[in-house]
């Protein structure tokens, strides 16, 4: 039994190791947030912090006596796309999940991998023709024009997703509805959409961290305070041969915090409708 | 049965995403293929109406710059994705004999996906920074005493750049290998150890053919979004010192935004497209098949 023994420590050893590798850089990134550049930049490095200061996010809200920048409103924006691109894709998307997991319709294999591959396009790729074309009817540099992109872009997803969530929903249920004089619409939300309700949740979480960390469109679609996102304002601490690390660093722990937070809701209804949806197509 | 249902209420119900596709995707791709058939440039709008056939395409085939970046991302993808779908097994294998805490480990390695890639980007960039990088003091603190420039060096930045990118994704394949692993019936096993298999055997014939849909969901998954290595690709290097880096993602932005040379751009990205497609197409057919294989029995 003792081999069985040290296999158990060397496999705990190993996932220490690989959890720590998963770990260190965003903790990082979050201690960096609380120390002054002047510590960041020090030689030698300082190891342990002597001075743990909040003046990184004092400075980057606008109390502090460094020129700013506006994170309020890139916050605001991120919110404001990310949300609002959420709900309608998910919306849109459930319905189209719907039609895949309770229909019999001609063509729908090549209708999903259609979806999927709308979803395959490299953002750069969509984002110069969506440059041109935005510019000529005024989307450029506004909040809509992103959502509608963030919208598009989250709905192969959501459909894949809410497919399998509906599948897991069994079919009998809602027959059991109908029979008992329910219409198909009250069959739906009576029945089907309270079951696959945590599903959708982790389903809307997914494509909010989607728009909220999109990036090569973005970068190219905004240029003021009234669209740019928080991971194209992370780019204003680069200067062309000087980098502000530590306002980097806060502002990266502000894009994180609801990344983190959002993750401990998602991840086992993530699992499940991925794999049910991929394994049983 | 039918509930008062025509059948073209699927077709209804998928309406509104085709117009949200149509819109945002088909249409901007169709424009984008008549651009890339003119000379189009940002600073001279009259070119766009100037078609020039497949002028922009047969100077690619001249363009060393591009080739040398399209070589580059194959290569990048082949190795990047090779080693994820690796380390993933290897990490979800460790997981699986995991039983008290396994929960937690899950969740801490769910985090580097959730992390945007421009985020991911800007840690590495901090972490192989020559002069401040952890790495680099690290190094000293053991006493090497030269500073690696992590970054500057065309090898070892794309080193650094891969190892960027394996932290991101490297989870996904974790994750759904291990919900993969979950769901292997535990009969097979069982006999295959009755049998007399080692735990190799039983591995090579028994769990790999099972874990086959869940590799290729995971590659398929994948393939939809790796062109998201082009945030933490900007970040990092933005395609430099000199190009060496560029991938292809990179020499698009560059030429069409820098440069303004749309018409080219676009011929480029079509290209990008196409390499996409083709992977996407490729993982989805994989994942059939081994679907046909295994999926009866789950």
């Amino acid at each position: 039994m003792n081999s069985k023994r040290l296999g158990e420590r060397l496999n705990a050893f190993g996932l220490g190791v690989v959890m720590l590798i998963f770990s260190i850089p965003g903790l990082w990134v979050v201690l960096n947030a609380f120390r002054p550049n002047r510590e960041i930049l020090a030689k030698p490095a300082v190891w342990i912090p002597e001075e743990l200061t909040l003046i990184n996010f004092i400075n980057m809200f606008g109390y502090g006596e460094m020129a700013t920048i506006p994170v309020w409103s890139y916050f605001r924006n991120s919110l404001v796309i990310s949300v609002t691109s959420t709900v309608i894709a998910l919306l849109v998307g459930m319905m189209g999940g719907y039609a895949f997991a309770r229909y019999r319709f001609r063509g729908k294999g090549s209708i999903f991998v259609g979806l999927m591959l709308s979803r395959a396009i490299p953002g750069i790729s969509l984002s110069l023709p969506i440059f041109m074309l935005w510019s000529w009817i005024g989307l450029i540099d506004t909040p809509l024009g992103l959502i509608v992109i963030y919208v598009a872009m989250n709905i192969p997803f959501i459909v894949w997703l809410t497919d399998g969530y509906f599948r897991q929903v069994p079919y009998e249920l809602f027959e059991a509805g109908v029979m008992d004089g329910c219409s198909r619409w009250q069959a739906f939300w009576l029945i089907e959409f309270p079951l696959a309700k945590s599903g959708l949740a982790s389903a809307a979480i997914f494509a909010f961290l989607v728009s909220w960390n999109e990036f090569a469109l973005a970068t190219q679609l905004t240029r003021s305070t009234d669209s740019k996102t928080l991971t194209v304002g992370l780019m204003d601490f680069t200067a062309q041969f000087t980098i502000d690390w530590a306002g980097m660093c806060s502002m990266a722990v502000i894009i994180i915090i609801p990344a983190v937070l959002l993750t401990f809701l998602v991840q086992k209804h993530l699992i499940s409708g991925l794999t049910f949806g991929g394994v049983k197509g | 049965m039918n509930y008062g249902q025509s059948r073209w209420t699927p077709y209804l119900l998928l309406m509104p995403s085709f117009v949200f596709i149509l819109g945002v995707v088909l249409v901007p791709l169709l424009f984008s293929l008549y651009t890339s058939l003119t000379p189009y440039k940002l600073t001279r709008p009259n070119t766009l109406y100037r078609f020039v056939g497949l002028f922009n395409y047969e100077n690619l085939l001249e363009h060393a710059d591009f080739w040398e970046a399209f070589g580059r991302t194959v290569l990048f993808l082949t190795i990047v994705l090779n080693l994820e779908m690796l380390l993933g097994l290897g990490i979800a294998l460790m997981i699986q004999r995991v039983i008290r805490g396994q929960r937690i480990l899950r969740t801490i390695m769910m985090f580097p996906m959730m992390f945007a890639p421009v985020l991911v980007g800007f840690q590495f960039k901090f972490i192989f920074n020559d002069n401040i990088g952890l790495l680099n003091n690290a190094l000293q603190a053991f006493g090497y005493n030269q500073a690696i420039p992590w970054l500057v060096d065309e090898w070892l930045a794309m080193f650094s750049i891969m190892i960027a990118e394996i932290w991101n994704s490297t989870s996904v394949f974790a994750i759904l290998l291990l919900a993969g692993l979950m769901s292997i019936p535990k009969d097979p096993l069982e006999a295959a150890k009755v049998d007399g298999c080692n735990p190799i055997q039983v591995f090579f014939h028994v769990t790999l053919p099972f874990l086959t849909p869940f590799i290729y969901i995971a590659l398929t998954i994948r393939s939809l979004e790796v062109a998201r290595a082009f945030d933490i690709v900007k970040i990092m290097t933005n395609g430099g010192p000199a190009g060496r880096t560029e991938l292809l993602w990179t020499i698009v932005a560059r030429t069409g935004y820098e440069n303004a040379r749309m018409g080219e751009a676009n011929a480029m990205s079509y290209i990008s497209v196409l390499l996409s497609i083709f992977f996407t197409i490729f993982f989805y057919r994989k994942l059939q098949q081994a679907r046909q294989q295994v999926g009866d029995q789950l």
